[in-house]
């Protein structure tokens, strides 16, 4: 990858950031309602994962953590952000909220609430991935704390079994909800727990976008070419509380510095500035039109958009007409 | 018109519909290489392979959600949990997951899974092998639920179920598989809405499903013999959505309704179906309905302690002649 791609990857990056800052706001000014999980710390896991593939072509399953996914598949922020204020221009019509989103256009399989649920899923569609013949895979980002659902263990065993081409990531952020990983798990380091399907894995620094690109990019390729699910785990922190609802006390506020100093964003930034292909005063205009675009676009769509109809309410609970139910058409 | 087992009535079901769509699969534990622990599937392994027909580990919640991912590409699985008291473990991709996704993704994605598992109790298999699920399922906005009281039903409902958009849980019954029956020589579909009339009567309906219509019919024709009671019995086939309409139209004739359901009363058919009774036709009543139902404990494994947990006709005669007071 070249510095000119990795520019326009930092300026992602960047929008990823400032979006879901924005969302943090639009909480606090009540714009957004029910639970809120936001991304800032880890963005370099779905960026360094989803320039190593094929996002649009791949399909993608997250948990509720799922907003920059979700625009790095290839969602439009303004139909996000649309969702996070529950209107029917949202990826899901008003109807999914947060913590699950789904642009089925863009191969987002959505965000799901229950800790673990999607392994199992991505399981499946890999399963479909391969009963139709195509080259595209699935990858599932998790984090550390699902790993210790019995669903983790089940998928993974399927996965190995069948071949399935599924990319487990691993977001390792250290705590599952707010409970330190070294008193949940009895071993700490994830990518090892997989080898007793089987399944290559690796361990990556998930802050530098460099590196997890390129372990990802070995992750993808062995997916793709048949041999399997692959497992990657990224080392990962952040930056806010589990959930706007978690007071965030049971961290170290050392442990939060020593975190801060190695911020994904800025780590890109550095390193292109270091090599002479982004000056600061660049990266401030970048950051500028950034926020901008956020306040201007997104926003505004987002609040000018119109509320689902109250009539709809029962509209999606079962397929409508469908002729099998009154027995077929003959 | 042929006879056949309620069991083969099922592989053909599913031998019909794997030939005509590939993507159509099925799923289980010990379904492909055996064949189905109820025989349901047996044959299809060696005509399909073991890509379309696969025996699954024992991870009920796993293989299930598998079948659901599946499912949002286009497969058609028919997933077979093997007995429904394993059901609970899969219960969260069921609820969470299938029943909610087109929802949730504000109609994007559905999941078109098929899941099948006898419910119902059979000969001292004790609790944990005994339970009666259906009123959890039917419970669950999202979710059809059907459950064949013969092998036309079981052949015709799975197969309307694996075409139909939404996911479908069929509850079928351990006694039952080798129950023999009429089934239509040409390829049937089954509505999965609605409800029949299996018996005409004008004096009291008996409202069954599943296993329960064979204790309603036995009933009503001793009701007819020796107390000259003649008694409507619909087959509730549909649980969910339950026929309002069918339930309506019966009880506004025979003025009286007994319900009678194989599990325990709380918050059960009988119970949905008395609401509705009140909503649709209370004003058409001449009686207080009355539902015949297990009691409400944990199967036991003693055989006359497992009897007595269980409804049969003679109650559903009882509770008949307690309306009558004959």
């Amino acid at each position: 990858m070249n510095n000119a791609d990795k520019k326009r990857v930092l300026r992602e990056m960047l929008f990823a950031r400032r979006f879901e800052e924005r969302c943090y706001e639009a909480y606090v000014e009540r714009n957004i309602g029910g639970f809120l999980h936001l991304y800032p710390g880890e963005e370099a896991c779905a960026f360094g994962v989803l320039e190593a593939a094929q996002p649009g072509h791949d399909y993608v399953i997250t948990s509720y953590r799922d907003h920059v996914h979700a625009i790095k598949s290839g969602s439009d922020p303004r139909h996000i952000m649309a969702e996070l204020f529950a209107k029917e221009t949202g990826v899901s019509k008003g109807r999914g909220g947060s913590m699950h989103l789904f642009d089925l256009a863009h191969r987002f399989m959505g965000g799901y609430a229950l800790v673990g649920g999607p392994f199992p899923l991505a399981a499946g569609i890999a399963k479909g991935i391969q009963m139709q013949g195509g080259d595209e895979i699935c990858i599932c980002f998790l984090g550390d704390a699902a790993n210790n659902q019995g669903t983790f263990h089940e998928s993974l065993n399927m996965a190995a079994l069948w071949n399935l081409p599924v990319l487990y990531v691993c977001e390792n952020n250290l705590y599952g909800i707010g409970t330190r990983i070294d008193r949940s798990t009895a071993v700490v380091d994830q990518y090892q727990r997989v080898a007793a399907y089987n399944i290559p894995s690796a361990q990556e620094d998930g802050q530098d976008f460099d590196l997890v690109h390129e372990a990802a990019t070995k992750a993808v390729a062995h997916v793709r070419s048949g041999k399997g699910p692959y497992f990657l785990e990224l080392m990962t922190y952040r930056y806010r509380g589990h959930s706007m609802s978690d007071s965030n006390a049971y961290r170290a506020k050392t442990e939060e510095r020593m975190w801060s100093g190695r911020d994904p964003v800025i780590i890109l930034r550095d390193r292109l500035i270091e090599a002479g292909d982004l000056t600061l005063d660049e990266y401030k205009d970048m950051d500028t039109a950034i926020l901008d675009e956020i306040e201007d676009e997104v926003i505004r769509y987002a609040t000018e958009s119109p509320e689902p109809n109250i009539a709809d309410v029962e509209k999606y609970v079962l397929a409508e007409n469908d002729p099998w139910v009154s027995g077929g058409v003959h | 018109m042929a006879e056949m087992m309620y069991w083969e009535a099922i592989v053909r079901a599913h031998d019909e519909e794997m030939a005509n769509d590939p993507m159509v699969i099925c799923m289980g534990e010990d379904i492909g290489v055996v064949g189905g622990t109820y025989k349901a599937t047996s044959g299809l392994y060696d005509k399909y392979g073991e890509t379309r027909v696969i025996d699954t580990p024992i991870s009920e919640n796993g293989y299930t959600g598998l079948g659901i991912g599946a499912s949002f590409l286009g497969v058609r699985p028919i997933i077979e949990i093997m007995s429904v008291n394993f059901a609970w473990l899969a219960m969260d991709q069921i609820f969470n997951t299938a029943a909610k996704v087109r929802y949730m993704s504000g109609g994007q994605l559905q999941a078109p899974v098929v899941i099948r598992s006898p419910g119902g109790t059979a000969h001292q298999l004790g609790s944990q092998h005994s339970a009666r699920m259906e009123k959890v399922f039917m419970g669950v906005a999202g979710l059809r639920v059907v459950t064949p009281s013969s092998p036309r039903q079981a052949y015709g409902l799975l197969k309307s179920a694996v075409r139909c958009n939404d996911p479908v849980f069929i509850n079928e019954h351990e006694l039952m598989y080798n129950m023999k029956g009429e089934v239509p020589d040409d390829e049937y579909f089954h509505p999965l809405e609605g409800s029949e009339v299996v018996r005409e009567g004008r004096d009291v309906t008996l409202f069954g499903y599943n296993i329960s219509v064979h204790w309603c019919l036995q009933a009503a024709a001793e009701l007819s013999k020796h107390h000259g009671i003649e008694a409507e019995v619909i087959d509730l086939y549909a649980l969910s959505p339950l026929d309002r309409e069918g339930i309506r139209n019966s009880v506004s004739k025979t003025h009286r309704a007994v319900i009678v359901e194989e599990a325990e009363p709380a918050v059960g058919v009988g119970a949905e179906v008395m609401a509705i009774i009140n909503e649709e036709c209370f004003f058409e009543l001449d009686a207080a309905p009355v539902r015949v139902s297990a009691l409400h404990v944990p199967i036991p494994y003693n055989h006359a302690l497992e009897k007595a947990a269980l409804p049969n006709a003679n109650d559903v005669v009882t509770a008949v002649r307690g309306i009558f007071g004959v």
